[in-house]
């Protein structure tokens, strides 16, 4: 149903397109059953970013600041992809594997 | 013959619908473009009168007698240095979220009754509106006058205009008010007229107000009872323009009905920043939000949902969900204060024990099992000198535009995520109620100016915090970080060694 | 049990002798103390009389004055030129 508005048919600019990003996608990640790490956070990721990058270099940097992140074994996470079970490939870019401009990266840990 | 006075009815009337006309030669719907777009149907406008009965005369009257008597206190206060006077440094950060967030939103509201006061085609309403304009900005005026004092020794507080249309949290208050002046006069009305200033009003004055009073702050406390009396006008506004639409076609419940829902939700979504303070930037603490929530909102909303039910009018959507929520969300969002402290112009600082046993008790089902173990890490941490930074940005919901922080009802360690698909886009929102707002107008929610993606977008100067900071106009390593090392600390320190008397023996050490 | 209403008034000179004839001329009113504050719940409807107020300031007293003495109330407003009444309808 269109917003009620003075005139018919108003609309405007979206703001988040993903042309406004210079090359990345907003790519949100969340560390669950951490929530020392408020909430989930953004990420401004080119789709050719090697999940191998992700998992090796971006979320350590990221999740660092909680002293359990040393024990922590990202190949044995459990992980969702905007709601639905996801095997990352580490070989692949994030963009071959389904991420999209604004997918939500959920991840548990042992 | 004795001239006879006039009685309080005749001379309201004579000021309103005296001053009024039929227009002869132009066209009502010319005249009053935005009366009928939102569907709201009104049959007869003189049904509405000001219960106060106040006409322009005795308005000038009161609110100057009002004026004279709060600028006659804040200059005692500045003489007579009554920033000493208040509990602790850590108190002026709830000031600041006020300055930063709330002042400016008078000066909206002032904007936009001034248009209500041109636009609504009743003259009773016209004249109220007209009222409250100036009473909206005469607030905003001396909000500033009032903190200015405080803008002498403290920071935070020196360009809250600017930081308002920039800071990631301040974009909450924002966006709330531009989402109401966009939209029509009705919808206004029941948004912030009834929604925010009749039905929640009190979960925004008690906290800052009696804070301020518990808290030695009897500038702040001046000013809000100056205030607070032309609240009492403009809640009245409220409850009688939604009684008025309701009663003047039946057509009217059903829209009315939905911005309730909406303005109920989006107005609690702002007031969990009003809650955080309260249960955290308190020293001395008026009662929790829970406290709050319970007295103000569900035993006194309950009552004027009762009172709305002869009209079809029932309890907003999702208030259950707020009933259920008010044991977590002030320290979710203390929480992302604290994850967010080096980007913010308020200070955080971690809790100390006599503090957690308050929150322990006010919280029996809540804070023990999710919270004190977060902030006892995190004290840990800081007296490692290692305290806890997040340096990711948050995401933030499209709606309400606070950071995901807030959880599922039934299990609060997860997130509530929701998503939505627009035209091949995904919006992201934080729970059911700013989805359905969300879903109900995308085309608003859209355009929203998010902070953190315009960062990332490369429009908030530059890459790197420092200069997002500077972008901000952040005085970086003074208005942001801990309250533990800053200068306001330090400041704060050597004026109450300044006051202990010199000549006292030191206890003897055991 | 009726509804009820309810003001709460500054602790000023005026505000204090509005209470108290609040509480004379309501015989279930019920008054809190607050810092500063005084709120005063009535089941179902409140009125404040103007000769009552006048008779405990020591001067004559209007209803419209109340705006300089009022915080917060809860209920519909009725004015006139002697009273100022609040009531659930």
């Amino acid at each position: 149903m269109p917003v009620v508005s003075l005139k018919p048919g108003y609309s405007g600019p979206v703001r988040d397109r993903v042309e406004n990003f210079h090359g990345a996608y907003l790519v949100y990640v969340h560390w669950e059953g951490h929530l020392n790490f408020c909430s989930a956070i953004t990420l401004p990721l080119p789709p050719t970013t090697p999940f191998a990058a992700l998992a090796d270099e971006i979320l350590p940097s990221l999740y660092q600041a909680d002293p359990g992140w040393s024990g922590v074994d990202l190949a044995a996470a459990r992980w969702t992809l905007d709601g639905e079970d996801w095997s990352p490939d580490r070989t692949l870019a994030l963009g071959e594997q389904g991420v999209g401009h604004k997918s939500l990266i959920r991840f548990w840990t042992a | 013959m004795v001239a006879r006075k006039l009685s309080l009815k005749q001379k309201y009337g004579h000021f309103t619908r005296g001053l009024d006309w039929e227009p002869s030669y132009q066209k009502q719907e010319d005249i009053f473009p935005f009366a009928t777009y939102e569907g709201i149907k009104i049959h007869d406008w003189n049904a509405w009168e000001d219960p106060f009965k106040l006409t322009m005369d005795a308005y000038w009257k009161f609110q100057a007698e009002k004026e004279r008597k709060l600028y006659a206190v804040i200059d005692s206060m500045a003489q007579n240095n009554g920033q000493l006077g208040i509990t602790d440094a850590r108190y002026l950060n709830a000031v600041k979220i006020f300055i930063q967030g709330v002042t400016p939103l008078e000066y909206q509201a002032h904007r936009h009754f001034a248009h209500l006061a041109r636009h609504l085609p009743g003259a009773g309403l016209r004249v109220a509106a007209q009222m409250q304009s100036i009473d909206e900005l005469r607030h905003c005026q001396t909000q500033i006058h009032t903190i200015s004092h405080y803008n002498k020794f403290f920071d935070g507080i020196h360009d809250f205009t600017h930081m308002h249309d920039r800071l990631w949290y301040l974009s909450v208050p924002k966006s709330f008010f531009d989402d109401a002046t966009s939209a029509g006069p009705f919808e206004f009305l029941t948004a912030i007229s009834f929604a925010f200033e009749y039905v929640l009003t009190n979960l925004l004055f008690v906290p800052f107000m009696s804070g301020a009073a518990y808290n030695g702050d009897m500038a702040t406390v001046t000013f809000g009872f100056s205030a607070q009396s032309d609240e009492s006008r403009h809640m009245t506004l409220g409850l009688e323009a939604v009684r008025f639409l309701l009663e003047q076609d039946e057509a009217n419940v059903p829209i009315v009905q939905g911005w309730i829902d909406k303005w109920f939700w989006r107005g609690y979504r702002l007031l969990s920043l009003v809650g955080m303070m309260m249960d955290y930037m308190l020293p001395k603490k008026v009662m929790s939000w829970s406290e709050a929530w319970e007295t103000y909102y569900e035993e006194a909303g309950g009552a004027l949902f009762a009172d709305l039910a002869r009209y079809g009018i029932r309890e907003p959507k999702y208030a259950d969900v707020a009933k259920a929520e008010k044991g977590h969300v002030s320290h979710q969002v203390w929480s992302i204060f604290y994850n967010y402290a080096q980007a913010a112009a308020v200070h955080t600082w971690d809790v100390d024990d006599q503090h957690l046993d308050w929150l322990r008790e006010k919280y029996p089902e809540t804070f023990a099992q999710h919270y004190e173990p977060r902030y006892r890490a995190w004290r840990e941490q800081a007296e490692a000198g290692k305290r806890f930074y997040n340096d990711g940005l948050p995401q933030l919901c499209q709606v309400c535009q606070i950071p995901m922080a807030f959880t599922e009802v039934d299990d609060p360690g997860t997130i509530s995520f929701r998503v939505s698909e627009h035209q091949g886009e995904k919006y992201h929102t934080c729970s059911d109620g700013c989805r359905d707002i969300f879903e109900h107008e995308p085309e608003k929610y859209v355009q929203a100016w998010l902070p953190v993606h315009q960062i990332f977008q490369g429009n908030c100067g530059g890459a790197t915090l420092p200069e997002v900071l500077d972008w901000y106009h952040i005085n970086q390593g003074a208005d942001n970080f801990d309250y533990a090392g800053s200068p306001e600390e330090e400041q704060w320190n050597a004026w109450m060694e300044g006051r202990r008397p010199a000549a006292f023996p030191a206890a003897a050490a055991e | 049990m009726s509804r009820p209403v309810s003001i709460t008034l500054q602790n000023s000179q005026d505000g204090i002798a509005i209470a108290n004839a609040i509480l004379a001329d309501n015989p279930e009113a019920q008054r809190k103390s607050f810092p500063a504050m005084t709120k005063i719940d009535c089941p179902g409807r409140l009125s404040i009389l103007a000769d009552s107020v006048s008779e405990r300031l020591g001067r004559e007293w209007d209803p419209q004055e109340i705006h300089m003495s009022v915080i917060s109330l809860s209920g519909s407003v009725d004015e006139d030129d002697g009273s100022f009444t609040l009531f659930w309808r």
